[in-house]
């Protein structure tokens, strides 16, 4: 277990120092000049950028040469200081925490409501595989992967905005706000994890130690309970490490159209304003996060299947 | 089966809790494009000052005239070179605190050391004298008072600024008081309690940045807003058709010019430059793309900047034949390949654009088509808004579409100033200028008679149209949208003010 820690803890300060390091490198390579991009994200297009320019580099210090501005950042980062935004001028830190949190609402709320749908649709399916209900499944899975996420953002904004007036279709700060977006992204999610779970059913349900459960005479909610879900549930759980991918690509878009406040909204706007600290924070801080969910999946999936520790 | 039960318990639950009411006052719930990046005025001073939180010592009217605000009243030496600017008897900060001349001359000192426009009037000193504020000028400088109404000059409380001079909170005096502000999305406002003008109708107000007009567009039409500001054109058409919703569009002085290098040898001729017009259908663009056929800029500024549309001036016309025989005039003839060519040169140029705007990159690929009818290529490169300066200081822009405000200051004299200055400027001309228009401008500046202005005005106008150093493609519009349970809402195409304090719940 200490080892498991240890390595783990490793391995966060390899990502966070390459990640940073990555940033600052394609940073410096995207072309343009970055105190005017930085003057058109402070004062907007209508400004005279070019003037406002000529302040920002001065008061940045974005003329000292790169290695002295990353040695910097770099010796920042060791003492926890991950600096102060460049267009808003707040400490990047404070602007994570408000941004970060809503993100990590936003996307527990997305993966609580995709355990909800995604497994229960795929057990339904694969306990009686080609069967309608299957069919259906696949079809809907189908059809939701393969919509865009703004586009069955707008679909649930329709629905249940407009023709019912359930929810609000932007914003944040209650529930209510929350659960458009995060459906959005559950929905995306499940369509996969339910056919994850459908087949692991299926594998699980054509086992030989299955058959002989429901021989024995056990009642087939019994038999799923006790032989099927926990068997079924390896590889859906490390599948979904895997779907926090889909999560971080799935927030930039989702916060965007939902007017959500969150990291993925306040990435995309750092790199168009080539706002440097902010970019590498957000991006630190993505990485912190995968390292985060992988240790969790594998704890998950060493407790779930013996075989494993047994290996180690 | 039970999931499906549990979908149905989870629907009607909130149902219910959207149909449940709250004890606390409804705020007016409003709804804009503008994120609240930092609060440093010059950056995100227009949501305070259009959302009445702080105020400027002048402000204008919806026609651009000058109006009292924060300062009651203004004179000028004669020798134009002293402004006094009297504080308003009773104006209070949201901290308690007088507005005082010291505060107000504190801000100002603040914004003239900073970016903001106050940057480029002659200013050699500011002053407080008992209730006066006074500016002194290294030159006179008439549009000094129209120059103060920008959201980069909002008076704040000493409190707001940190030792440094940083501001680290909004304390304004306007109607409204920030109670919270989330950014760069959220802001949300109370009643003051103690502005000037009265207690405001709505006592609390609630602001939400949505970046996307679709999603705009569905805030308003699903009720949950109560007034939404900027709405893409494609959506006002079914907008309008909702009963419960009112449009309100104003054209406002912002017009979509395609900036030319004149220094260039594909644009130094003023021929080329109206036979680039001339090949322009901007009809067309107006109905397809802003389907609002009045944004047609048969002129570079709109009917609604009083004083400086010329009515009577020979509008820019669609005329492909015209184009075509002025291009020929100035030595271009047709190459094999269907392309101008002029002593081995083809015309093929590089049209650069951003999308700040959404519009600007699809009326690009519009231009480049209809260029291409008379024989010019263009190359459309969709970039940062910080290109168009940047190109334009290294010599290497071609041609530009741009989004040009001439309200920044309310006296267009400002920008004109600016962009056609010698040797133009990021957002005006390149490589062209003309002698005749500067001393217009001069003139201009240093006056404020309005009857001695027109004729002036009107001529810096028919040089403009002449020589085309900029050629205006359409104007703009503010399209709002407001629910029918509110009354009161009155467009600003200058949007200096929303006006939000007098907008009531409807009956």
């Amino acid at each position: 277990m200490r080892r498991f820690l240890l390595a783990r803890l490793a391995q966060a300060g390899v990502v966070a120092v390459v990640v940073g390091t990555l940033c600052f490198v394609l940073m410096r390579v995207l072309p343009g000049d970055a105190a005017m991009r930085i003057a058109a994200g402070r004062y907007g297009p209508d400004a005279a950028i070019a003037e406002a320019a000529e302040k920002v580099r001065q008061e940045l210090g974005l003329d000292q040469p790169w290695p002295v501005q990353f040695l910097e950042w770099l010796g920042n980062l060791l003492r926890f200081d991950l600096g102060h935004s460049l267009v808003t001028g707040a400490p990047v830190i404070e602007e994570l925490k408000v941004q970060l949190g809503a993100s990590l609402w936003l996307a527990a709320a997305a993966l609580l409501l995709s355990l909800l749908i995604g497994p229960a649709v795929g057990i339904v399916s694969g306990l009686r595989p080609n069967g309608w209900a299957d069919r259906l499944g696949l079809a809907g899975s189908v059809t939701l992967r393969a919509l865009p996420p703004f586009v069955l953002g707008l679909i649930l904004m329709l629905v249940f905005s407009i023709w019912l007036g359930w929810l609000p279709p932007a914003g944040f700060g209650s529930w209510r706000e929350l659960i458009l977006p995060s459906l959005t992204l559950a929905l995306g999610l499940a369509a996969v994890s339910s056919r994850v779970t459908r087949e692991a059913i299926a594998t699980v349900a054509k086992a030989p130690y299955f058959a002989f459960a429901r021989h024995k005479g056990l009642p087939e909610a019994v038999v799923v309970r006790r032989h099927g879900l926990r068997n079924a549930a390896i590889p859906v759980v490390s599948y979904l490490g895997l779907q926090a991918i889909y999560l971080v690509e799935g927030v930039v878009v989702v916060e965007t159209i939902f007017a959500y406040p969150g990291i993925g909204h306040a990435l995309v706007h750092a790199i168009v304003e080539r706002d440097i600290p902010m970019v590498q924070g957000t991006a630190l801080a993505m990485g912190l996060i995968f390292v985060a969910v992988t240790a969790g999946v594998d704890a998950a999936s060493a407790w779930l299947d013996p075989r494993l520790r047994r290996a180690q | 089966m039970r999931f499906a039960l549990f979908l149905a318990a989870a629907a009607t639950a909130i149902g219910l809790s959207s149909a449940a009411g709250s004890a606390e006052e409804r705020p007016l719930k409003v709804v804009g494009p503008w994120e609240i990046g930092g609060i440093d005025p010059a950056q995100s001073g227009y949501v305070f000052s259009r959302l009445q939180v702080a105020e400027t010592l002048v402000s204008a009217d919806p026609t651009g005239k000058l109006v009292p605000a924060l300062a009651e009243q203004w004179s000028v030496s004669e020798d134009g070179l002293t402004w006094r600017f009297r504080i308003r008897a009773g104006a209070t900060f949201h901290d308690g605190k007088p507005v005082t001349a010291e505060a107000a001359a504190a801000s100002l000192r603040q914004a003239q050391a900073g970016v903001g426009v106050l940057t480029q009037v002659p200013i050699s000193d500011i002053a407080a004298e008992g209730q006066d504020v006074v500016l002194r000028l290294g030159k006179p400088f008439a549009a000094l008072p129209a120059y103060l109404v920008n959201f980069g000059n909002i008076i704040l409380a000493p409190a707001s600024y940190d030792a440094s001079g940083k501001v680290t909170r909004i304390i304004g005096s306007g109607p409204y008081k920030v109670k919270s502000l989330t950014p760069p999305l959220k802001l949300e406002l109370e009643a003051s309690g103690n502005w000037w003008g009265g207690a405001p109708e709505i006592g609390v107000v609630s602001y939400l940045a949505v970046g996307q007009g679709e999603t705009r567009a569905i805030m308003a039409e699903s009720g949950e807003a109560d007034l939404v500001f900027s709405m893409l054109p494609v959506s006002v058409e079914r907008l309008k058709r909702d009963p419960q919703l009112e449009v309100k569009i104003a054209t406002i002085p912002r017009t979509r010019i395609l900036k030319v290098n004149a220094g260039s040898p594909f644009f130094d001729d003023v021929e080329e430059r109206q036979a680039i017009s001339y090949a322009i259908d901007r009809a067309g663009i107006t109905k397809a793309i802003l389907r609002n056929p009045d944004l047609e800029a048969t002129q570079l500024f709109p009917p609604a900047l009083v004083g400086w549309h010329v009515s009577d001036l020979p509008p820019l016309e669609h005329d492909p034949d015209a184009a075509r025989r002025l291009l020929a005039e100035a030595g271009w003839e047709l190459g094999s390949d269907g392309i101008l060519e002029q002593d081995g040169r083809r015309f093929s140029v590089t049209l650069l654009t951003y999308s700040n705007w959404p519009e600007l990159p699809p009326i690009a690929t519009v231009l480049q088509a209809q260029l291409r009818e008379v024989g010019i290529d263009v190359k459309v490169s969709v970039g940062n808004s910080s290109e168009i300066p940047s190109r334009h200081r290294d010599g290497t822009l071609e041609m530009g579409l741009i989004s040009r405000l001439y309200s920044i200051v309310p006296d267009p004299t400002g920008t004109l100033l600016q962009d056609y200055g010698p040797g133009g400027s990021d957002w005006g001309a390149m490589g062209w200028s003309n002698e005749e228009l500067q001393a217009l401008v001069d003139k201009l500046v240093a006056t404020s008679d309005l009857e001695e202005r027109a004729p002036l005005q009107r001529r810096a106008v028919e040089i403009l149209q002449e020589e085309l150093p900029g050629i205006p493609i359409t104007w703009s519009e503010l399209a709002i949208i407001a629910n029918e349970r509110i009354t009161g809402v009155q467009v600003d195409p200058l949007e200096v003010n929303y006006g939000l304090a007098s907008i009531r719940w409807a009956e």
